[in-house]
C-alpha cells in the first residue's frame, strides 16, 4: 500500500471520528458523556495535527488538553453532582432549535462555498519539528509574548482558587 | 493525498467542528456543556490555524496554536471556579436560572 493513500485512509477515519463525536457531544443531555465524547474528538483531532505534519502541536493537544483541560471538567462534573438536562416543555424552545439549526446550516454552507473554491498550493518541504517550532517560538518576535503567558497562568490560577473557595 | 487536498478537507473539517460548537452553544442548557462546545470551537480554529501553517509553510500559525492552548486553559480554571461559585449559590447548572442581570 503506498504512503499517499495510507495518509488519506488514516485522515478520513480520524476525520469521521472527530465529527461523530463531537455530534455525540451536543446531542447528549448527560454532561458526562459530552465531555467523554469531547476526549474522542480531541484526541483524534491530535492525529490530525500529525497528519498535518505538526507533532509538536499533536503532542501539546493530548498534553494540555486530553490531559489538564478534559480532567478538570470531570472533576468540577463529579464535585457537582450533575445529572442530565430534564427535557424541555415544547413550543418556543423548539422553534430556538430549528433557528439555531438553520442559521448553523447557513453558515457551514456560506463558509463551505468560500472553501471549496479557494486553490492552496503547500510547499513540499515542511519542517514544524520541535526544534523548529522553539526557533521561532523563542525568537526575540514571541518571546515576550511567551513570558507574558506565564503572567497569565499565575493570574488565572489566583483567579481560580479566590473564586471557588468557600466564604468564611 | 496530495498535501492540498489534506488541507483542503482539514479546513472544511475545521468548518464542521466550528458550526457543530456553534450550534451546541444554542441547543444545550447546562453551563458545563456550553463551556465544552465553546472549547470544540476553540479546537476547531486551532486546526484551521494548523492548515494554513501547512498551506503556507511557515510556523507563525503554529506558534498561535500555543497560546490560544495556553489562554484556553487558563480559562478553563477560571470559567470552571465561576461555575462551582454559581453552583454553590444557585444549586442548579442550568442556563435559564442565571437571570440575575437581566433588565
Amino acid at each position: 500500500m503506498s504512503i499517499p493513500l495510507f495518509e488519506a485512509i488514516l485522515f478520513y477515519v480520524f476525520a469521521g471520528l472527530c465529527l461523530v463525536s463531537a455530534l455525540v457531544m451536543v446531542g447528549q443531555r448527560n454532561p458526562l458523556y459530552s465531555a467523554f465524547a469531547l476526549i474522542v474528538t480531541i484526541c483524534s483531532l491530535s492525529a490530525i495535527f500529525g497528519l498535518l505534519g505538526s507533532p509538536f502541536i499533536a503532542a501539546l493537544q493530548i498534553v494540555v488538553y486530553a490531559g489538564a483541560i478534559m480532567v478538570l471538567f470531570l472533576f468540577v462534573l463529579m464535585l457537582l453532582r450533575v445529572g442530565p438536562e430534564e427535557v424541555e416543555a415544547a413550543g418556543q424552545q423548539r422553534v430556538l432549535k430549528v433557528v439555531a439549526i438553520g442559521l448553523g446550516a447557513l453558515l457551514l454552507a456560506q463558509v463551505g462555498a468560500v472553501l471549496a473554491g479557494t486553490h492552496l498550493q503547500p510547499p513540499t518541504h515542511f519542517d514544524a519539528s520541535s526544534r523548529s517550532m522553539a526557533r521561532v517560538l523563542f525568537s526575540p518576535q514571541y518571546v515576550y509574548v511567551f513570558e507574558a503567558t506565564s503572567v497569565l497562568i499565575v493570574g488565572a490560577l489566583v483567579g481560580a482558587v479566590v473564586l471557588a473557595r468557600k466564604e468564611p | 493525498m496530495t498535501p492540498d487536498r489534506l488541507v483542503q478537507s482539514a479546513l472544511l473539517l475545521s468548518l464542521a467542528l466550528f458550526v457543530i460548537g456553534a450550534v451546541g452553544v444554542f441547543l444545550r442548557r447546562n453551563v458545563i456543556t456550553v463551556f465544552m462546545c465553546v472549547e470544540l470551537m476553540l479546537n476547531a480554529v486551532n486546526l484551521s490555524f494548523v492548515a494554513f501553517s501547512r498551506a503556507l509553510g511557515t510556523l507563525d500559525a503554529q506558534v498561535l496554536v500555543f497560546f490560544v492552548l495556553t489562554v484556553a486553559a487558563a480559562e478553563a480554571a477560571v470559567g470552571l471556579a465561576i461555575i462551582i461559585a454559581i453552583h454553590r449559590h444557585r444549586d442548579t447548572l442550568d442556563l435559564d436560572a442565571f437571570n440575575l442581570m437581566k433588565w
